[in-house]
């Protein structure tokens, strides 16, 4: 079942062809990778479907809904769950209060004025924290927490939603080697338990074969490849593209 | 807000019934060179009394505050006087709007308030209350000892600056009605309103130029006259036109001119070395022995204000409130300025001021041809303040 | 107007345009690279225009301009390396706090060296007289400003551009944290940037002497047309600066030209409004990168312990027994910090969950009082009536005002909410019909039955106590969690589908509300109501009660509020030069504490 259908988009910056042309669709359950060498066009493509910024031409469909033009609010309304490149997390709250203010305002009980935040979502909250392995850290304020630990919790508070399309932007950006595979796995896990939609962007060509379900590569705004990893390690276009024809094999991107 | 609450505890609430309180609070620290002096005029006020004996046999005693020149903390350190201080007369205050506040509360509190600096013709009139009484000439009535010489001048096209507040405000309507009464064919041809303390006097200079005035009436008081002056020396305003402007010939307002003193302005003010009436004379050398300086304008409103507490309670023979309102209607004493009587009416005082013009002859600033203006000749009809005082 | 006319007035604003440059380019040197909100700059061109007036009769104005400029750059350093470099880390505000408690020491400092009186001082040798120009006078002094207002201009901008240190400040200015990694001598660049904006401060003051008297009031004024300068013309900008002393400058001579001398009153915080909502960053202001200094980390934000709750418990019991023991005086005053304490915990609710940070408070308590005043004069209601009714119009005003003031951020917000803040007191101050002009309301007291001290304390304690309470449960409610969430991370905030602005909006209107409970329970506790109630110094007093209880608690401002009210009236009672001594009270609070008193409270709870 198609999630999210993107077809023909076009984004230009003074003149400047960033994103051209590209479509692709990702399916419930499945992660697609978006890749590509720096400048490809891979973070405007992100960003264009995210919200934070509006295409000159193309349609973004979230079943059938379309997204194009509304802002990152609406656009989550519509079941859009995201996390960022440089982790965005509350530092004031705790990481429990994190996933109740993430949960509160799902259920758009964000508003009262006098109720108090415990009674609705104490226990959903360590829920989620159970899926992410932290219900320990529940009541240290996210300031405090360890990178890899923020990632977690920022993946908590997308997924409290319980949204239908997941976007992550480097998820594992920053992250030593061994804690990128473990996120990455959770991610993975929970997204295909709850026949979530994900599509990413990132580096690690390691991350990408390992866990995406299918890949696309971006060269200069256009779509140069897609398919699953070993269709798109196998093209000798994409070979080219990245450092003319260095090796793609994991661990040497 | 523990050590507070400790402090209320251990405040005692006694108080010193051999004396006569008098709370005074007045914006020391918002017009401290009118009110230095204020105070010193005060003090020596008050040693003259307690020298003599003190009144029915008691001292006077002054309790002095700082009211912050806000209305809110006025009446606030009022309340402390009150009730803290039990001070049997409330005195002072200098802004119009603190007076205003004061003196309402001072209706509210029933205590007898002796407004002595605060020249809003309100405060007598469209507010007054039992329980206040001012002393100072009303900005009324400065601005009607002018009259008689700006009416002689039959000068045509006059132009007007004024601070825009109250009493800029109210200087200004004055001006016009009782000018226009003297001389119906005036024409007012220009009107600027700077604010208080912020006039940028090249502009308003060059737009009173503009209307090619004959005579101008100032009501521009401390930095904003002098900045006024001294644009409009430079740029030439004064030489075709006549000017006339309230308050300047007070020392506090006049000594800063130095050598920018324009000649020949008219002035309501103070010339201290030259007025030799016994009264006067007694005042200044005792003022001049005590601080060894020279009184200003608020060294003799501040003299006065005390002599009129001391007065009062002679008057009254004990210092019981309403006792005391009704010992100050009517009340008739001696002043610096000569003697003056209390209005029953609206509680204003007859003090009156001095009407002259400037002088900057040896790079100081001097009052010449001036005469004395009492105050009782430069007030409404009786119906006319009947019909404003509410009470 | 004539063609000389209006060639005279705008020769007037440009002359006014240098002068008023010239104490905004070094505010804005200032803020561009310290972060701090220089509140003393004003006081230093005062300090810059006594030294001129007194080095002038010793060795002559020509020589005196010059010296009074480095004399006040030096002090300038000296403030630098003996107060603002102990406080850089402190939270956002508290340089502000620090600054304004040096305004009042220097105000009474001025006072103590050179009196009371207006020192008027001598014109300048040489250019005393005035020019003739198309038929009209102008002085030969003002010909001078005119020119020496582009110098500087030109010779800050080669300085900014052409040297290293210019290039080291230009970094500071644009990222302070590269600048940082950079190897940049950070003390060094701000003692040298902080002695060099005094400096000119100094210069500005100085070159004035010949146009107004140095008197003691000047601080003020030349704070907030500094401000107002800056902001237009975009923060950190210096060309901009000098762009926006133009435009005012020129605005402000024209009015008094065509005749609308009232308007010059308010003018210039309608130019800022104008340029704000237009342009969020002034007219040259640049995207700068979100000020995050060291103290824009915000702790948690812990709910009140249990112990601190009984304590707080035990101290409404003392106050609810206290009018058995006491005169009526501490009745009045506890009425006040109760008021103040209301105004301030309602000052807080946006500054520190939301921070937005609000210059123009007290435009809201000035709503509510004036709204209480009218309510009860003119349109006759009851008093209980009036009181209650008030604080919607209060609510209301920051429900306008908040829209604009939510869409902008740090300074610029908080100048924004002072222009409004003018704006609403200009109002006041000139609709002598419906507010009483600059006299304000009289007899706005309380119904017979509140009207003995007891009465008013107790209603203020029930309306303060109930409304602070409500204030604290709603930043634990979730949308206090909302409004945080938007101050912590807006991008993760939006990104779960929090309306950022409309929280904030909503917050600013609650606030606004509160005030104006605080603002109609003070215009009946004083029984009358003028514009001071909406002036800056009120929204002044505010943010020093805040930052004096520290922003980052619940608590902070209802101690911050009790110990200001308290000091300033035991001060003003007890001691001569009682505003220096509020100055070093708080120097010595900031410096000691500078997160706030309720520190104190919270180590023992």
């Amino acid at each position: 079942m198609t999630v999210l259908q993107v077809r023909n988009l076009h984004k230009s910056f003074g003149g400047v062809r960033a994103v051209a042309d590209v479509s692709f669709s990702v399916a419930a359950g499945e992660l697609l990778a978006l890749i590509g060498p720096n400048g490809a066009g891979k973070t405007t493509c992100f960003n264009l479907v995210n919200g934070q910024l509006a295409p000159d031409s193309g349609s973004i469909d979230l079943q059938g809904k379309n997204l194009v033009g509304k802002p990152p609010r609406e656009i989550y309304r519509n079941g859009v769950g995201r996390t960022f490149q440089l982790t965005a997390t509350f530092g004031s709250m705790s990481v429990r209060e994190n996933l109740q203010v993430a949960l509160l305002s799902h259920a758009r009980k964000l508003g009262s004025v006098v109720s108090s935040l415990e009674q609705q979502t104490h226990a959903e909250a360590d829920n989620l924290l159970q899926q992410i392995g932290m219900q320990a850290q529940a009541e240290r304020p996210c300031a405090e927490l360890a990178y890899g630990d923020l990632k977690r919790v920022e993946l908590a508070m997308a997924l409290a939603s319980q949204p239908r399309l997941l976007l992550m932007d480097e998820p594992t950006a920053g992250m030593a080697a061994a804690e990128r595979t473990e996120l990455m796995q959770l991610a993975a896990d929970l997204a295909r338990n709850s026949r979530i939609a994900v599509l990413f962007t990132e580096h690690d060509m390691e991350v990408v074969f390992r866990h995406a379900d299918r890949v696309l590569v971006l060269c200069e705004g256009a779509l140069i490849a897609q398919g699953t990893p070993a269709e798109v390690r196998a093209s000798a276009l994409v070979r080219q593209v990245y450092l003319g024809d260095a090796d793609l094999e994991p661990g040497h991107a | 807000m523990r050590s507070l609450v400790l402090i209320a505890l251990l405040v005692s609430s006694s108080a010193f019934a051999q004396t006569i309180k008098i709370g005074e609070l007045n914006s020391y620290k918002v017009f401290p060179a009118f009110l230095e002096p204020y105070k010193k005029g005060m003090e020596l006020a008050l040693e003259e009394v307690n020298a003599s004996g003190g009144v029915i046999g008691r001292k006077l005693e002054l309790v002095t505050r700082d009211d912050g020149g806000t209305p809110g903390d006025a009446v606030r350190v009022a309340e402390e006087l009150i009730s803290r201080e039990k001070v049997n007369v409330l005195m002072g205050t200098f802004a119009s709007h603190v007076g205003l506040a004061v003196s309402n509360l001072a209706n509210q509190r029933k205590i007898l308030f002796v407004a002595s600096e605060p020249l809003t013709d309100k405060i007598v009139w469209e507010n007054g209350n039992r329980y206040t009484f001012r002393l100072r000439p009303s900005t009324y009535m400065q601005t009607a000892m002018l009259i008689p010489e700006a009416a002689k001048l039959k000068k045509k096209r006059w132009a007007i600056v004024y601070p825009n507040y109250e009493y800029g405000q109210s200087a200004t309507a004055s001006f016009k009605k009782l000018l226009k009464q003297a001389q119906p064919d005036v024409e007012f041809v220009a009107e600027q309103a700077p604010a208080l303390g912020k006039i940028d006097a090249g502009a308003v200079v060059q737009a009173l130029a503009d209307a090619k005035p004959d005579a101008i009436f100032s009501s521009l008081f401390a930095a904003d006259l002098q900045k006024f002056v001294r644009e409009g020396n430079t740029r030439g305003l004064f030489k075709s036109a006549v000017v006339f402007n309230l308050l300047a010939g007070e020392p506090e307002y006049l000594d800063t001119l130095k050598d920018e003193t324009p000649d020949g302005w008219w002035v309501t003010g103070y010339p201290w070395k030259e007025i030799n009436t016994p009264e006067h004379r007694k005042f200044r050398d005792a003022y001049q022995k005590r601080w060894k300086d020279y009184p200003r304008q608020g060294s003799v409103v501040g003299y006065a204000a005390v002599y009129t507490v001391a007065n009062a309670v002679k008057r009254a023979g004990s210092s019981d409130t309403e006792k005391l309102v009704e010992a100050m209607k009517g009340l008739e004493m001696q002043t610096p300025f000569g003697p003056i009587v209390w209005r029953p009416l609206d509680h204003q005082s007859t003090m009156g001021a001095y009407v002259g013009q400037l002088s900057g002859k040896g790079g100081k600033g001097q009052m010449v041809n001036w005469r004395f203006a009492d105050g009782a000749h430069f007030l409404p009809p009786f119906e006319e303040v009947r019909l404003l005082r509410k009470d | 107007m004539s063609f000389s006319s209006v060639l005279i007035q705008f020769l007037n604003g440009l002359a006014s345009a240098s002068s008023l440059f010239l104490v905004a380019a070094g505010l804005s040197l200032i803020f561009g690279v310290t972060r701090v909100v220089n509140f003393a700059h004003g006081s230093l061109y005062m300090l810059g225009m006594y030294f001129a007036v007194w080095l002038s009769e010793r060795v002559g104005f020509w020589t005196a301009v010059p010296l009074a400029a480095a004399v006040v750059g030096f002090l300038g350093l000296l403030i630098e390396l003996g107060l603002l470099r102990r406080i850089y880390k402190a939270p956002e505000l508290l340089q502000l706090l620090a600054t304004f408690a040096l305004l009042l020491i220097i105000k009474d400092a001025a006072l103590w060296a050179w009196g009371a009186e207006d020192l008027l001082g001598p014109r300048a040798p040489g250019l005393a007289a005035a020019v003739e120009i198309s038929g009209g006078a102008f002085p030969q002094y003002d010909l001078l400003l005119i020119v020496l207002g582009p110098l500087v201009l030109v010779f800050l901008h080669l300085l900014l551009t052409q040297t290293r240190w210019g290039l080291l400040v230009r970094a500071a200015t644009e990222d302070r944290e590269m600048a940082g990694a950079l190897g940049v001598n950070q003390r060094w660049l701000f003692s040298s940037v902080f002695a060099l904006g005094a400096l000119l401060a100094g210069l500005g003051g100085a070159l004035q002497i010949p146009r107004e008297p140095a008197n003691l009031n000047v601080d003020l004024t030349v704070i907030s047309d500094a401000f107002v300068i800056v902001v237009v013309g975009g923060l950190g900008s210096i060309p901009g600066a000098f762009l926006a002393a133009l435009l005012i400058a020129q605005v402000k001579a024209f009015c008094i030209g065509l005749g609308f001398s009232k308007a010059t009153l308010v003018v210039e915080f309608i130019v800022m409004a104008a340029v704000l909502v237009i342009r969020p960053r002034g007219l040259l202001g640049r995207e700068a990168t979100i000020p995050r200094g060291p103290g824009a980390e915000e702790p948690p934000l812990r709910p009140l312990s249990p112990l601190l709750l009984r304590a707080l418990a035990a101290l409404l019991a003392a106050l609810v027994l206290l009018p058995l023991a006491s005169d009526g005086y501490v009745l009045v005053l506890l009425t006040d910090v109760l008021i103040f304490a209301l105004f301030a915990a309602s000052l807080h609710f946006i500054l520190g969950p939301a921070r937005l940070h609000s210059f123009g408070h007290a435009a809201y308590f000035g709503l509510g009082a004036y709204a209480a005043g009218i309510l009860y004069l003119q349109a006759k209601l009851p008093m209980e009536l009036a009181l209650a009714l008030a604080p919607l119009a209060a609510g209301l005003g920051a429900l306008v005002f908040g829209w604009f003031c939510v869409r902008l951020s740090g300074v610029y917000c908080a100048m924004l909410t002072l222009a409004f803040a003018q704006i609403a007191w200009s109002a006041a101050f000139q609709w002598d019909g419906l507010t009483g002009g600059s006299n304000g309301l009289v007899g706005v007291w309380p119904a017979a039955w509140l009207a003995s001290k007891t009465m008013y304390f107790y209603l203020s304690l029930l309306a303060c106590a109930l409304a602070i309470a409500l204030l604290w449960r709603a930043v634990h409610s979730p949308f206090g969690y909302a409004l945080r969430a938007g101050r912590d991370s807006p991008l993760r905030a939006e990104a779960l589908g929090i309306d950022v602005r409309a929280t904030q909006w909503a917050a600013f209107s609650i606030a606004g509300l509160a005030a104006g409970i605080a603002g109609a329970l003070y215009a009946f506790s004083k029984g009358s109501i003028s514009p001071e109630a909406m002036g800056i110094p009120r929204s002044v007093d505010g943010l020093v009660m805040v930052m004096l209880g520290g922003i980052h608690t619940l608590t902070g401002s209802v101690w911050g509020a009790a110990l200001f009210t308290w000091l300033q009236d035991a001060a003003a009672r007890n001691v001569d030069y009682w505003r220096a001594a509020i100055g070093v009270s708080i120097l010595v609070i900031v410096i000691l504490l500078p997160r706030g008193l309720a520190t104190l409270v919270q180590k023992r709870a």
